[in-house]
This record gives C-alpha cells, sequence and structure tokens, in this order.
C-alpha cells in the first residue's frame, strides 16, 4: 500500500520523466506489436495456402463402388486425414470446365476418371507425411495414380519453415531491444531518485522497501505502455485494412500476453536497474 | 560501544586513506574528529555508518564487526546510528516535516506513532512551525535543523556528524552546535568531524586528531593541558615528531 502510494507520488513528482517512460515502453512494444501482426499475418495467408494441400487418387474406370466406399472409409481413419471426399467423373468435369473457362469446351464427357480427394489435418501437410499418406492410397488395386504436386508442397514446407525461423529470430530481437529500452528507461527513473535512495539507504530502508515503488512504477508502465501499445498496433491495423489489404488482428488472448508481456518487461527492467544501483550503494 | 581496532583503508587510486587507526567511543561521549582536508575523517565516518569496510583491522559498532556485517545486519544498525552531513542531504521536493517522515516510514514504525515522533523531534531541534516549510524556503541552519531532527527521529545511540557546520555562518554555527551538546547531554554519544577549530577549543570535549590517515592526536590519551588551546592544532607532517611535542 505503501509502495504503491510511493510510486504514485514518485510519478506525480515527475510527470515528464513517467509520461517518456510509458511513451517509450509503448513505442518499443509497438514495434513488436507491429511485427507481431505481420507475423501472425503471414502465417494465416500460409495456411490458407496449406489448407489447399491434399491427396487426388485417381480411380480406374473398373473400380466398383463398394470397394471404393470401403477403401474410402479405412483412409479416412488414417490419424493425419481430416476429410476424404469423392469425386465423380461428372464433378470433375464440372470443375474442369470451371477452370479452364474459354477452354472448357476441350473436355468431353468421360474424358476425366473419378477420384477420391484426402485432405489432411492441420500439422501434418509436411512433405514426408503427405508422401506416405499417398504411398498407402497407391496400394489400392483401383487407383490408377496418385498426385499431391510434391514440389509444390516441399516449396510451401520451406517457405513455412524459414518464415518460422525469420519470425522467431526477429521475435526474439525485437524483444531484446523492447527490454533493453525499457531497462534504459526505468534506468533513467532510478537515476532521477538517486539522491533518495542513497538517503533511504542510510536512514536503514531495507533493499525491499526501497525496491518496492520501482517495481509497482515498472509494473503500471508497463501495463500502460503495453496498451497503448495494443492501441497503435490497432489502428494501423484498421488503416491496412481500411485501405491496403485484409488483415486479421490479435485475438483477446494474444492481446492479454501481449498487454501481461509488457507489465512483466516493466517489473523485470526495474528489478535489474534497481538492483544494480543498490549493489553500488 | 565503537571501536576501531588498527583500522587501514586504501583505495586503488588514491592510496592510503587511514593507517593503523584505534581508537574507542564510549556511551554518550562527545567527540571531535579534527584535521586537515583528506587526513581521512570522513573516511572513518563512513567506515562507522558501514557505508564502506576498512582494508585492514576491525570496526565494531554496538555489537556489529565490519568483518561480519550482513547487509541487513548494516540496515538495522543504521536505523540506530544518526547522521548528518554538511550538504544537509535533505528530499528537496517534500517538507520538512516528510523529511523526517520518511526516515521513520522507512523503518516501518506505525502510523499512529509517526506523527507525535515528528512534531516532538521538529519541537527539539526548533522548528515546529516551519514543519510544512521546503527546504528551499529555509536558511542553511535550519535546514541543518531538521537534518538532524531526521536523524534523532529514531532515537540513535550515535549522531554521526560530517562537518555540520561547514555551510553556515557563525550565528547558523552556534545555534547547531548547541543543539548537539543538547542532544548528548540527554544521552546520545556525538561523533562530530570538523574543520572548525574554535569550535573544538570553545569546548572541553574529547578530540581526536587526525592527519594523513593516522591520528596524531587523542585527548583521551593525553592530559588536557598538553595542548593549550590557544596552541595552533596543526601537525608536522611527522607523526612521530608531533607525538614527541605532545
Amino acid at each position: 500500500m505503501r509502495s504503491a502510494h510511493e510510486a504514485l507520488t514518485a510519478s506525480r513528482r515527475a510527470p515528464l520523466l513517467s509520461a517518456l517512460g510509458v511513451i517509450t515502453i509503448a513505442f518499443s512494444l509497438f514495434a513488436f506489436g507491429l511485427f507481431g501482426l505481420v507475423a501472425i499475418n503471414i502465417r494465416k495467408a500460409l495456411e490458407q495456402v496449406e489448407e489447399r494441400v491434399e491427396v487426388r487418387a485417381f480411380l480406374s474406370d473398373s473400380a466398383d463402388i463398394e470397394g471404393v466406399a470401403a477403401a474410402m472409409k479405412d483412409v479416412g481413419e488414417f490419424p493425419e486425414v481430416q476429410r476424404v471426399d469423392y469425386v465423380t467423373k461428372e464433378a470433375a468435369l464440372e470443375r474442369a470446365r470451371k477452370e479452364m473457362g474459354e477452354f472448357a469446351d476441350v473436355f468431353e464427357a468421360g474424358v476425366l476418371p473419378a477420384s477420391i480427394e484426402v485432405h489432411l489435418r492441420p500439422g501434418m501437410r509436411s512433405p514426408a507425411t503427405v508422401k506416405s499418406v499417398a504411398d498407402r492410397i497407391k496400394t489400392y488395386s483401383f487407383v490408377d495414380d496418385v498426385r499431391y504436386g510434391e514440389e509444390w508442397v516441399e516449396k510451401l514446407y520451406r517457405l513455412r519453415n524459414i518464415s518460422t525461423v525469420a519470425g522467431l529470430t526477429l521475435g526474439v530481437a525485437f524483444a531484446a531491444v523492447a527490454v533493453i529500452i525499457i531497462g534504459a528507461t526505468i534506468r533513467m527513473t532510478v537515476l532521477a531518485r538517486a539522491k533518495e535512495i542513497s538517503i533511504m539507504r542510510l536512514v536503514g530502508a531495507t533493499d525491499m522497501f526501497i525496491r518496492m515503488p520501482f517495481l509497482i512504477d515498472g509494473l503500471v508502465k508497463g501495463v500502460l505502455g503495453g496498451l497503448l501499445a495494443l492501441l497503435l498496433v490497432w489502428i494501423t491495423n484498421r488503416i491496412v485494412n481500411e485501405y491496403f489489404m485484409e488483415t486479421i488482428f490479435f485475438d483477446r488472448e494474444m492481446m492479454f500476453v501481449g498487454v501481461i508481456g509488457g507489465a512483466m518487461m516493466g517489473v523485470l527492467g526495474s528489478l535489474v536497474s534497481v538492483g544494480r544501483h543498490l549493489r553500488r550503494v | 560501544m565503537i571501536r576501531l581496532t588498527d583500522v587501514g583503508k586504501e583505495y586503488p587510486r588514491s592510496g592510503v586513506a587511514l593507517a593503523n587507526v584505534s581508537f574507542q567511543v564510549r556511551k554518550g561521549e562527545f567527540v571531535f574528529l579534527t584535521g586537515p582536508s583528506g587526513s581521512g575523517k570522513s573516511t572513518i565516518l563512513r567506515l562507522l555508518y558501514m557505508d564502506d569496510n576498512p582494508t585492514a583491522g576491525e570496526v565494531w559498532i554496538n555489537g556489529v564487526s565490519s568483518k561480519t556485517a550482513t547487509r541487513s545486519e548494516i540496515t538495522r544498525l543504521r536505523r540506530r546510528i544518526g547522521i548528518v552531513f554538511q550538504d544537509f542531504r535533505l528530499l528537496e521536493d517534500r517538507s520538512a516535516e516528510a523529511n523526517i517522515r520518511f526516515a521513520l516510514e522507512v523503518t516501518g514504525a506505525q502510523k499512529a506513532t509517526i506523527r507525535s515522533k515528528v512534531t516532538r523531534v521538529l519541537t527539539h531541534v526548533g522548528l515546529a512551525s516551519k514543519a510544512t516549510n521546503f527546504p528551499r524556503e529555509l536558511s542553511g541552519g535550519e535546514q541543518q535543523r531538521v537534518a538532524i531532527a531526521r536523524a534523532l527521529v529514531n532515537d540513535p545511540f550515535v549522531l554521526i556528524a560530517d562537518e555540520p557546520t561547514g555551510n553556515l555562518d557563525e550565528r547558523a554555527t552556534r545555534g547547531v552546535f548547541q543543539l548537539l551538546r543538547d542532544i548528548n547531554a540527554s544521552g546520545t554519544a556525538v561523533i562530530m568531524a570538523t574543520h572548525d577549530l574554535d569550535l573544538v577549543r570553545r569546548s572541553n570535549y574529547r578530540t581526536i586528531e587526525l592527519n594523513h590517515g593516522r591520528v596524531v592526536f587523542d585527548s583521551a590519551e593525553s592530559p588536557a593541558s598538553a595542548r593549550p588551546m590557544d596552541e595552533p592544532l596543526e601537525i608536522p607532517d611527522t607523526p612521530t615528531s608531533s607525538a614527541d611535542a605532545i
């Protein structure tokens, strides 16, 4: 209670420094938040492409419908498989005509074989998994051919890995910059109150007593900075949505984690700054 | 109560600050620490409130040894020591009253007792009417009284004063010194580092004189008449010859 009061009083005594602290934290978290927004949108785009990863098994004309139905049930029970669809010759023709547009007339009825389309579960779309599913499907006697866009799946998978590694590296770098900036901001507050701290030590204040108001100060600045950063990212997202392209925004959990992250950075920054200072007085 | 045994202090850059300093201070005693600038007065005081550690020997204060003191023991010890500086070290952004209250709050004192204790010490130092004034609204002498009040508010067994009158005019010096005498008369030991030889001569308190980090004179160990009060206190460079002279 006393520490909270002390933290509040200190902020009121140096309003400019406090505001500067919150704004600095907000901007470093804003940069981190923008990066996060870009990262989740890239991931979302990749997921949308990945959803199109499917294994298509073309069936021979002699395939009997019961055998195919039984095979579809079997395949549907593979742990990697999300859904199995049967595409009749007619449906295949319809789809091909729609996709080819002006060349629709090229196709005649009966040219395209019937097929089953196997959709894989999210997280089960790596080249190796796709190949393994395709190989198993190939073993059915009535399956003439299996296609799954081998090269395309591999490229997509590589792109996904690159984006994950780049995302993590940049994320850590942005977070480190944010922590350093927040630490430096709080260090300014500590230095501004260095005289007070040395007097506290001289009159017999415990380290905890000295530290607490700074921790609360760091926590409050972290939360306020986090909220302000969230607002800035939200405004940016709205602008991008309005004028450039459709993007997704953080969900509620992510926003909560972001603000809590800001608070934690504030507390950690305070802990380190005050700790370093206290070791010297 | 306070004992220094063969205390030495050496700094990596500036070299020897103290060498073979030994003396004791009894309960309720008033001791002047005198000597030219750089003679080691402030260093001794810093060792007493354990802001620094000796590089040789040992400092004992109220049962706490410089060799074994933990951070929390030092914290507890400082609550029983009053410290006053030449530059007052008041927080400029709080009133006189708040500066004193601060020293009580850090010890976790009960809110109910804080107000009465603050009023009592402010009255004691003659500043009850200026409780709400900020340091910049007070004269140098008044600011030092606030600092003394802050040092007294936790009922210390010793008041350590580092040149408390160094920034004050003669009138304020007299007032502050009289206050320190009163405090001593009520049973608190006072160790006061000073340049002001007039103050030393005018009173009969024990005087420990330092030069080049060594004790060159201790009135507790020499007859009072050994150093006539009108004799200058300047000490020759070699401590041995000065001892011979005494």
